[in-house]
């Protein structure tokens, strides 16, 4: 295994060795240390303090292995928001009752507000960041949103997509009552349900053309 | 020529930002140095706070300071972002900070803070009994600016009918009264009267974003994320709010999870980040949680009304006398005035009395939601309107054509007049596109377990202002940026109203760049998003900056190619000589010989009726192309009310209580339909909120200590997908306003209360016409009247 682990986000990446040195060099005090993450785009919520002892673990998520330090009673939300700086997964109420947060765990539809991160090593992860090809095509389900001009304020959509995703892998040929089922465990509080319908049965419909 | 935008499904500009996760909400942003704050809430709906010990929490490794409300701007009578003297479970005493959030919340635990529990109010009704306590040390409401007491007495109470809501006579009984007409003559010229006690629930707004935000200062200006329905409007409340100039407030509002009116400038506890930061000199991000947010959210008044009516035999309203009690929480005074004026614009009565109360509770804050007062009577006298038309043997839908107001309207205490109003049509072609005979003809029939119910709601409300400013950049490169104030809370107003500016110009689309969202980024003095305004205030004030556009670019190319400005024309990005369209130049030449020109082509000068916050913007961009910048003044005659007919056929299982929404039709009259695709999202949208509203959210209080039951969303459910019909349609009666230059109304509003009303008159109809009238009407209290057993609870009680 190469010296080099990537604990940042990936584009801006910090070496273990970077960062103690980058330690020392700062003579950081205690209270300073999580801070040393930070960049462009920080890394929150690493300092240690009583209660919350965290360890290294590996994660893969949007399919890159990811190493990052997790208190024992983390969330799988709480870590790809504030330690991987994935902001596209929502927190709309932190217990499993909205749908916001949902990503895919080994390609199930999942509330991440409501799976501890340190359960979930060993397995897939993908948010809604890890849909786009990295050429940035979009995900049929995403071209299928963008094309039905889905969602209102659209801090659901992420969770939506997720679901939407699972659906389609699940069953390409849902009859709308079979797509609303599917996507029953996601809320949208401006109810633009009829639009993430026609949106869920246009992704279906795309997923079979690629199919 | 290109093709009109107006009128055309284009998806707004940040959707692919929406569903890529790159769009930014307030809790998405980060800043160096970071810590989070928590905070501490009242643990009882009513009480002052004797002492604090923050010291143990001080003391922790991590825990970088304390707010208190003694670091927060006083307000003797107002509501404070901390408190020591919380009127409702929840209200927010302390915040504290600390690196990070476990930290902080295991700090706010080891607070100890001393409560004096005081006396406290649930129910309006019960704020006015004889020797009842007060919600608060002032007064148990409002008259005026003045503080009083309004109790009634137990003769007031006696009088009413067993389970009718009293109607007590007398100037101390209300805080509001106006009539119209002579009431007692309305009622003697009646066929039939209608005496009716109602009882609306309070409905929390819960948008699925909580109104998180985070906040920094730098060199004494600050820098404030948050969410907020409104952009440039929340800076200068912000500013207001901490005494500051509106130049040192930087609002930073690019996405808004959803508001409904409880964040129309923001949130009031924005400001404990704002002020903490400045306090302990770091940014401070305060993330709301859901339970939170049930408190802190904001909440439909609740009403509970007498409602006395009188129908000629063709049913014509010949009398409406209204008494309505509203829930004005700690801080508010209710909807109940709205709501008198929306029933006498409604059913246009000849006739009319409203008396009315707002009553202090200690009940979370309530503010305005999506149609507020409208919303909740047209729920309420809907179901009523079919008990008279089945009295009366007459077509309800005809009935409500009768006394739907034509353009001469003049309805309410001061006779407000209308710009335009094509409710008969909206009628008349809801009648036919669901159709009304066939469905009507089902009404009543049990097919195995399920009773058939066809209602219907006709619900207006406000649809639009005047007076804002547009302002525009045509850039060298040809591109033409349009600068827009509003919030971005899922509307899609800032994209849409942007088309009346490119439609006078005659560009692209693609050749249009919306800038929004960051008021460091030269905006416009705009409405607040909020009551329906933004489609007609903007594309208002848009239509006029790009005409100011327009005239620069004539202007321009007479100047260098000849003639007079008003032989060119705009389209398809150039300025063409309308008699020889090869001689012109494109808006990117047209905007490097503006900047040369410079005084008012290139925002150098401007013009004196600019708002001052347009003209800093101005300033700001001057010499960056051709500038346009111009206010509407367009003017008008009277207010703006657009309409939303609402249609629904429920199936009613007898043995469950439970409903089904087989089908949903609505037609809208909202003017020139600017983005169809976004309207119907709009009216499906509200309508389905006005079905939660009429069929399953609720709250819930212990009576005994006062807290609440109902603060997580599966104890108050908004409706999810399976709650909703997926048999839907609509339509737009499509007939311009007159009175503005593009022709559009608001929208947002009116569906709220179709969707209530048809609801509850379906499930009325589905009752053989018998009238519940109050809400929610949930699958418990529909089995009971199915029953026919005993209610579980008092004709006036709320909460239930």
């Amino acid at each position: 295994m190469s010296d080099v682990e990537i604990i940042g986000t990936p584009e801006r990446a910090v070496t273990r060795r970077k960062f103690i040195m980058g330690v020392i060099a700062a003579g950081a005090t205690t209270s300073s240390v999580g801070y040393l993450f930070k960049g462009p785009q920080p890394l929150l919520g690493a300092l240690l303090v009583q209660g919350s002892v965290e360890r290294l673990v590996t994660l893969n998520v949007n399919g890159q292995q990811r190493r990052v330090d997790v208190m024992k009673q983390e969330t799988l939300a709480f870590t790809l928001r504030y330690k991987l700086g994935l902001t596209g997964t929502k927190l709309g109420c932190d217990r499993a009752e909205c749908g916001a947060c949902t990503v895919l765990i080994d390609g199930v539809n999942s509330y991440s507000c409501s799976v501890l991160t340190h359960t979930v090593r060993g397995a897939q992860i993908t948010t809604i960041e890890g849909l786009e090809a990295p050429d940035g095509t979009l995900h049929p389900v995403q071209q299928a949103v963008l094309d039905e001009g889905g969602f209102q304020c659209a801090f659901c959509a992420p969770g939506f997509i997720m679901s939407m995703v699972a659906m389609v892998e699940t069953n390409p040929n849902p009859t709308p009552e079979e797509a609303a089922q599917a996507l029953s465990g996601n809320l949208c509080r401006c109810a633009d349900y009829n639009k993430i319908l026609t949106s869920a049965m246009r992704a279906a419909e795309y997923s079979r053309q690629q199919a | 020529m290109a093709e009109k935008l107006i009128g055309q499904d284009i998806a707004p500009d940040d959707l692919h930002a929406k569903i890529t996760g790159r769009a930014k909400y307030a809790e998405d942003f980060r800043a160096d140095g970071m810590v989070f704050a928590k905070l501490l809430a009242s643990p009882m709906p009513h009480c002052r706070v004797l002492r604090i010990d923050a010291s143990a929490a001080l003391a922790m490794d991590g825990v970088v300071g304390i707010l208190t409300a003694d670091d927060v701007p006083q307000s003797e009578f107002g509501e404070q972002c901390l408190t020591n003297h919380p009127l409702y479970e929840g209200e927010s005493v302390l915040a504290i900070a600390a690196v990070d959030e476990t930290t902080a919340a295991d700090a706010i635990e080891r607070v100890v803070v001393d409560f004096e529990p005081l006396p406290f109010v649930l129910n309006p009704l019960d704020g006015v009994r004889p020797g009842s306590p007060n919600a608060r040390p002032e007064g148990n409401t409002q008259i005026g600016r003045d503080w009083a007491t309004v109790k009634w007495t137990e003769e007031d109470f006696a009088n009413a009918p067993e389970g009718s809501m009293p109607m007590p006579e007398g100037e101390d009984k209300r805080d509001t009264e106006w009539s119209v007409g002579d009431i007692e003559a309305g009622f003697a010229a009646a066929d039939l009267i209608l005496d009716e006690t109602i009882v609306h629930q309070s409905v929390t707004h819960h948008p699925m974003e909580p109104r998180s935000a985070m906040a920094y200062w730098q060199n004494g200006r600050l820098f404030l994320h948050t969410s907020t329905q409104s952009l440039v409007r929340t800076r200068q409340a912000v500013a207001g709010q901490l005494d500051m100039d509106i130049e040192d407030v930087v609002l930073i509002g690019e996405y808004c999870g959803g508001g409904f009116g409880s964040k129309i400038t923001g949130s009031l506890i924005q400001l404990v980040p704002a002020l903490f930061s400045r306090k302990i000199n770091r940014p401070v991000m305060l993330r709301i949680h859901r339970a939170e947010e049930s408190y802190l959210g904001r909440a439909r008044p609740g009403i509970q009304a007498r409602i006395r009516i009188g129908f000629r035999a063709d049913g014509r309203v010949t009398a409406l006398d209204l008494f309505a009690l509203g829930d004005a929480g700690p801080y508010a005074r209710g909807d109940q005035n709205s709501a008198a004026n929306m029933a006498s614009l409604a059913y246009t009565p000849l006739n009319m009395r409203y008396r009315g109360l707002g009553v202090r509770t200690n009940t979370p804050p309530k503010a305005a939601q999506r149609g507020p007062g409208g919303a909740q009577i047209i729920g309420m006298l809907e179901p009523l309107m079919d008990k008279a038309a089945r009295e009366l043997g007459v077509d309800r839908l005809a009935l409500r054509r009768l006394n739907a107001p034509e353009a001469d309207v003049e309805y309410g205490p001061r006779g407000s007049t209308l710009t335009s109003v094509f409710v008969r049509e909206a009628i008349d072609m809801g009648r036919e596109l669901f159709g009304w005979e066939e469905r009507i003809a089902r009404s009543g029939q049990l097919n195995g377990t399920k009773r058939t119910g066809i209602g219907v709601g006709v619900s207006p409300y406000t649809a639009g202002s005047r007076g804002f400013d547009g302002l525009l950049v045509i850039r060298p490169d040809g591109m033409v940026q349009i600068q827009q104030g509003l919030g971005n809370l899922g509307t899609n107003s800032n994209f849409d109203t942007a088309r009346a500016a490119a439609d006078v110009l005659g560009v692209e689309w693609d050749d249009v760049e919306v800038v929004f969202g960051d008021t460091s980024r030269h905006l416009p003095w705009s409405a607040v998003q909020a009551g329906s305004q933004s489609t007609h205030a903007h594309t208002r004030a848009n239509h006029a900056a790009g005409l100011d556009a327009k005239q620069k670019l004539q202007e321009i190319a007479a100047r260098d190619l000849g003639g007079r400005p008003e032989d060119y024309e705009t389209s398809d990005g150039r300025v063409y000589r309308r008699s020889n369209p090869s001689q012109g130049m494109t808006l990117g030449r047209a905007a490097t010989r503006a900047i040369e020109l410079g005084g008012r082509y290139s925002g150098e000068e401007f013009d004196e009726d600019l708002n001052d916050m347009t003209k800093a913007s101005v300033r700001a961009l001057a010499g960056q192309g051709l500038v346009a910048a111009a206010r509407d003044t367009f003017g008008g005659e009277g207010g703006l009310q657009s309409w939303v007919v609402g249609f629904a056929e429920v199936e009613l299982d007898v043995e469950t209580g439970k409903v089904d929404v087989v089908h949903f039709t609505a037609v809208t009259d909202c003017g020139v339909v600017v983005h169809p695709r976004g309207l119907g999202g709009q009216i499906f949208g509200g309508s389905f909120q006005g079905m939660g509203m009429a069929m399953s959210q609720k709250w819930v209080f212990d009576p005994v200590w006062g807290v609440s039951f109902a603060k997580r969303l599966y104890t108050a459910r908004p409706p999810g997908m399976l709650d909703v019909p997926i048999d839907v349609q609509w339509a737009a009666v499509g007939i311009p306003d007159p009175q503005t230059p593009v022709g559009a109304k608001g929208i947002g509003e009116p569906c709220v209360g179709a969707g209530s009303a048809a609801l509850t008159s379906a499930i009325s109809d589905a009752l053989e016409g018998k009238c519940l009238c109050r809400t929610p009407l949930s699958p418990d209290i529909l089995l009971a009247e199915i029953e026919g057993r005993e209610p579980a609870y008092g004709p006036l009680d709320l909460h239930v």
